[in-house]
This record gives C-alpha cells, sequence and structure tokens, in this order.
C-alpha cells in the first residue's frame, strides 16, 4: 500500500442551518487519481476548499503530503496546486503575466518561472493568446490558464475542482491528456466532477459523495457493479400486456414502464445471445419491436442508483398500473 | 525549482530567507497594482485631475472671497488642498479593495505559498507611490497658481514626510473599510460620509477665526488639521491656527505624527484581523 498523499478524516463543516460536511472521508495513494462524483450541494467544493487551506473543517483531520492543513497550512501550499470552480486569476494582466506572478509567489526564480509558463502555455494551447488581457478571454480560455497556473511549480498534489467544466470536447480530452502525463510522472490528483464518463476515464478510485459524505467508494469497475448488472431496454411499437409475460424468464427482477407503456426496461444477466432471445420471444407472442438494447453499467447508473436520482416506485406488476415519474421517462428515452 | 519528479517540498527555511520571499512577495502585489494602474489610467484620475480642477476652483473661486491673515489665498490653502485631495483619494483604497476581494484572485493567492499579509502590505505601497503622484500634481498646480514655499529644502521635505505618513496611515484606515464593506457601494458610501466631512470640517481651506468654538474645538483636534498646520508651517505659509490655543495647534507636528502613528497601529492589525476573518470560511 502507498502512502496516502490526500487523507481526511470525519471532516464536518456547517454554514448556517446547512450542514455542508458531515463525517466526510477521503484517502488519495501518491500517484493516484482520486474522483470525487456528486450533485451540487453535495459538498465536494467544501471539501476541496478545507483540503487546499481555504477553508477551516469544524471538526475532523486532513493531510496533504504529510501535512496536517490547518496546523501547517504554509507547508501543505507548497505542496499543491489548486484549480477552484471559478476562474481565480487577475483580469488585468495578461495570460503571461498571470503565470508569472503564480510562479513567483511560489517563489520560483524568475527565470525558471519563465520557461515554465512558455511550456505550460503551449501544453494548454495558449501561447496566441498569452500576451492579451485576462479580461477578453474566453470561459474555456479562463479554465485552461487557471489549470496551467495549478501546475506551475510541477506541485506533488493537485486539486481541480471541475477542471474540464465549460470546456469543448476537444479542450476537455487534451486537459484529459495532461492530467494522465502528470500522474504518470507520480503526482497525486484529487478531482471533482459532475461529469461520470470524466470520473470512469480519469479516477483509479472514485469516491460518491452526497450530503456531506461519502455514500460509496471504489474503483470504477467497483462501483458499476454496485448496481447490479446490465439491463434491457426495448421500445415496442404499441403497449402489449403480452409482451411482459413474454420476457419475465429472461429478466431479473421488476419492469418499469414508461406512460404509454411502450418503453420498458428491466435487469437482465448479460449473457451470449440474449438480444436474439429477446427478439424471438417478443416474436413469438406477437409483440413487434422498435428497438431493443442491452446496456452494460454505466457510472451514471451508480451515481443515479446511489444519490436517488432516480425514485424507483414505477414498477410493473404487482397492480398492473403502469405508472412513471416523468424524469424517468426521460431516461427511458 | 523545476523538478522533474514531483517530491514533497519541506517548509523550514531560516528567518533572513523567509524575510526576503517576504519583501519580494510585496514587491510582487505592488508591481500588480501598478501594472492595474497602467491598464486602467482613469483610476488616476482623483490623484491628477481631481486636484488640478480643486486647486484652480478652491484658488480662484472661494479664495478670491476668503480673506487669509498674512498672505495670499493660494499660499494659505495649498497645504490644505493637499490633505483634501489626499484624504478622499484614499476611497480609492477602499474601493479596490473591496473589487479585489470579490474576485477569485484572492483566492489564488491563498493557496500560494507567499506571504499572506503581501497583499495588504503591497496595496499600502501602492498607495503611498500614488499619493506622490498626488502631492507632485499638488505642488506643481500650486507653483502655477502662485503658491510658494519660504523655508529651506530640510523644512520643506518634512512637510511632505508628515503628510505621506497621514497618506499611509489613511491607506491603512482605508483597508479597514474596503475589508469590512461588503461591495464597493458601501466602501464609497464611507468615503462620502465619513472621508468628506473629516477634510472640510478642518483648517484646510478656510480660516478658523469666525467658527463658533464648539466647532473649532472639532476642527482643532482633528487630524487633516494637524497635518495641515504642520505643512504650513514648516514651508512658511500663512497659518492663522498658529494663534488657536489648543495644544493640537500649537504643536501641528507632533500632533499630526501621533494621529498618523495612532490611526496606523489600530488599523494595520484591525486590517489584518479583517482580512482573516473575510478569507476564511
Amino acid at each position: 500500500m502507498r502512502e496516502n498523499m490526500v487523507e481526511a478524516e470525519g471532516l464536518t463543516k456547517r454554514f448556517g442551518t446547512v450542514q455542508a460536511l458531515a463525517g466526510l472521508d477521503l484517502a488519495a495513494p501518491a500517484g493516484s487519481i482520486l474522483g470525487v462524483l456528486g450533485p451540487n450541494g453535495a459538498g465536494k467544493t467544501t471539501a476541496l476548499r478545507i483540503l487546499t487551506t481555504l477553508a477551516l473543517p469544524d471538526s475532523g483531520r486532513a493531510q496533504v503530503a504529510g501535512y496536517d492543513v490547518v496546523r501547517d497550512p504554509a507547508a501543505v501550499r507548497r505542496n499543491i496546486g489548486v484549480t477552484a470552480q471559478n476562474a481565480t486569476l487577475d483580469e488585468l494582466l495578461t495570460g503571461r503575466q498571470n503565470l508569472l506572478m503564480v510562479g513567483e509567489l511560489s517563489q520560483m526564480r524568475r527565470a525558471d518561472a519563465r520557461v515554465r509558463s512558455e511550456e505550460l502555455l503551449r501544453t494548454f494551447e495558449l501561447t496566441d493568446a498569452a500576451g492579451r488581457l485576462l479580461k477578453g478571454y474566453s470561459g474555456g480560455m479562463r479554465r485552461r490558464l487557471d489549470l496551467a497556473a495549478s501546475m506551475m511549480t510541477r506541485p506533488p498534489v493537485l486539486f481541480l475542482d471541475e477542471p474540464t467544466t465549460g470546456l469543448d470536447p476537444t479542450s476537455r480530452y487534451r486537459v484529459w491528456s495532461v492530467i494522465r502525463g502528470l500522474v504518470d510522472e507520480g503526482v497525486t490528483v484529487l478531482l471533482t466532477t459532475q461529469y461520470l464518463d470524466e470520473a470512469d476515464q480519469l479516477a483509479d478510485r472514485i469516491a460518491v459523495v452526497d450530503h456531506g459524505r461519502v455514500i460509496a467508494g471504489g474503483t470504477p469497475a467497483e462501483l458499476k457493479r454496485l448496481t447490479g448488472g446490465a439491463r434491457l431496454e426495448a421500445t415496442l411499437s404499441v403497449a402489449d400486456q403480452a409482451a411482459f409475460e413474454a420476457l419475465r424468464p429472461l429478466v431479473e427482477g421488476p419492469f418499469q414502464i414508461s406512460e404509454d407503456g411502450r418503453h420498458l426496461r428491466a435487469p437482465v444477466r448479460s449473457t451470449a445471445g440474449l438480444v436474439t432471445r429477446v427478439v424471438r420471444v417478443l416474436d413469438a407472442a406477437g409483440v413487434d419491436l422498435e428497438d431493443v438494447a442491452v446496456h452494460q453499467p454505466s457510472l451514471d447508473d451508480v451515481f443515479m442508483r446511489l444519490t436517488g436520482a432516480i425514485p424507483e416506485s414505477s414498477v410493473w406488476p404487482p397492480d398492473g398500473q403502469a405508472t412513471m415519474k416523468p424524469e424517468l421517462q426521460e431516461v427511458i428515452r | 525549482m523545476i523538478d522533474a519528479v514531483p517530491t514533497v517540498r519541506a517548509g523550514g527555511a531560516s528567518l533572513p530567507v523567509r524575510v526576503a520571499g517576504a519583501l519580494r512577495d510585496v514587491y510582487i502585489m505592488t508591481r500588480r497594482n501598478l501594472v492595474h494602474i497602467a491598464r486602467e489610467p482613469m483610476q488616476l484620475g482623483d490623484v491628477t485631475i481631481q486636484p488640478v480642477l480643486f486647486t484652480l476652483l478652491f484658488v480662484y473661486v472661494f479664495g478670491s472671497g476668503i480673506p487669509v491673515p498674512g498672505g495670499t489665498y493660494a499660499a494659505f490653502a495649498l497645504a490644505g488642498l493637499l490633505l483634501l485631495n489626499l484624504t478622499t483619494s484614499s476611497m480609492g483604497t477602499a474601493v479596490g479593495l473591496t473589487v479585489d476581494l470579490n474576485t477569485g484572485v484572492i483566492d489564488r493567492f491563498r493557496t500560494l505559498p507567499m506571504w499572506p499579509a503581501a497583499v495588504m502590505v503591497g496595496r499600502s505601497i501602492t498607495d503611498v507611490l500614488t499619493a506622490t503622484v498626488c502631492t507632485l500634481t499638488i505642488v506643481v498646480s500650486g507653483l502655477v497658481v502662485g503658491w510658494r514655499p519660504e523655508t529651506g529644502a530640510g523644512q520643506i521635505a518634512a512637510g511632505f514626510g508628515i503628510a505621506l505618513l497621514f497618506a499611509y496611515a489613511l491607506s491603512w484606515l482605508a483597508g479597514c473599510v474596503g475589508l469590512w464593506a461588503k461591495g464597493a457601494e458601501t466602501a464609497q458610501s464611507f468615503g462620502f460620509l465619513v472621508l468628506f466631512p473629516v477634510s472640510f470640517v478642518s483648517n484646510a481651506l478656510v480660516p478658523t477665526r469666525g467658527m463658533p468654538d464648539w466647532l473649532r474645538l472639532i476642527v482643532d483636534w482633528n487630524p487633516v488639521s494637524a497635518v495641515t498646520a504642520a505643512c504650513r508651517g514648516l514651508w512658511g505659509n500663512p497659518n492663522p491656527s498658529a494663534i488657536n490655543s489648543a495644544w493640537s495647534m500649537q504643536h501641528p507636528i507632533w500632533t499630526a505624527i501621533a494621529w498618523s502613528i495612532a490611526i496606523i497601529a489600530v488599523c494595520l492589525p484591525l486590517a489584518s484581523m479583517l482580512y482573516r476573518r473575510r478569507t476564511t470560511d
């Protein structure tokens, strides 16, 4: 087991009546990426602000690079790079001046800061804009410059709060590859994200946070296993109860059905030839099928299952009433 | 400083190294503020355009109606105009600081291994530099309208030194206001509600003879009056307040210095406390 570069135990934080953190535990081993996943208001940003010495916890303990964030914030700051959720750079300086200022305020020598800033401007494709004032930058450019600023001193630990929010897909992939490259060099990264594919793609381990605590943790594969396997989704030409009777032997749990009765979903065990059999039994039952697919579990499923974003109230049968909440309808279509 | 492989950086630099680092941080923050001014030169309006306007306005409009014992109104008013402009322009500090605190850049600074106080100290140094610009503008406009210092170089310089010390103290006062104010408007209204009365209820622009006793008591102990009287004395300009019996008007130099030191002694620790409170959650 490698040493943890980021470690938090039982962090709590209350803002007025809002319990932002309610005993949060996190751990990121050296040279790994920990993805912190959760809906808005789950406490991700608060946790990050505590770990980066911007906020004090009400209780609990956290260490970054082996230093206590409350007792030794100066030592923590020497070892971290931070990209916050909102832009944190100087509007009236150019992109280049911003990077140089961050480098110099981090005790880099000016010559080193120059070399490093040019390198990062190239990495984030900002060289052409480097001489322009930040206030003329687009949102995506600011985001990339913020990321570059957090990497100026090559800190061993990076905190990235929703690093790719507001980036176009190309920039997003680019940022991903930069982050992977840093981790290959041994950097430890803690990133929060709302994009499940981002966590899936990047993170070695994921902590799902809701209501200020970690409600599930593990590798992306482990988390996907939590949803209990694959699901079948089918669209019928017309609603037909015969479809359910025919599919019953093939599925492993209750059906979910849309209001018009044409879209249905059920958990299945993914086996060879499953779709072929689904088509055959429905054909034999005289049901016309428009679309059918077996979905492997994604982190979206995990996320929604764990954070309760999908209610599981609309089950058919027992009472034969095919009802469905509107948001579930969305998901199925 | 650029490591090929990131390793954990230990702390514990020696005291001289830390002091040198802190000074460098202050230099970097000051330079940043000066770059801001270069980008938005209108920020300097209150120390360039305003002093010229005030000088012309007071010397030619008010001055022609206000008799000054022992000299011309221009000779009398220059020190007062300097203080008026230095005092009111410190409002810019409060506003600028509030604006700064409401942008994300402070969060960035706070995650860097820099001397946290450099943000505030850098600002106070920038303020002294802009106060110097203000002083130069006033001196040039004063020379144009007929003001002349009548004493030796040492005394003239001492007068400017006392005025700039007071400007430095005001910068910390304005810093506290900027840290306390939630938004730029609050900081701005502080300027109108506090700094304008303080600079006008003084001996800066009118002789105080005709004032009722209760008002003259306030005026005589107003720090703006003390600094103005000190400058007038040191520059050999007409200083009608010198006949006032208040200790502060009999010893304006010491009063001016004492006021400045007192303001700094209160506002500097207060500013660092407010800064910590404002930036901790």
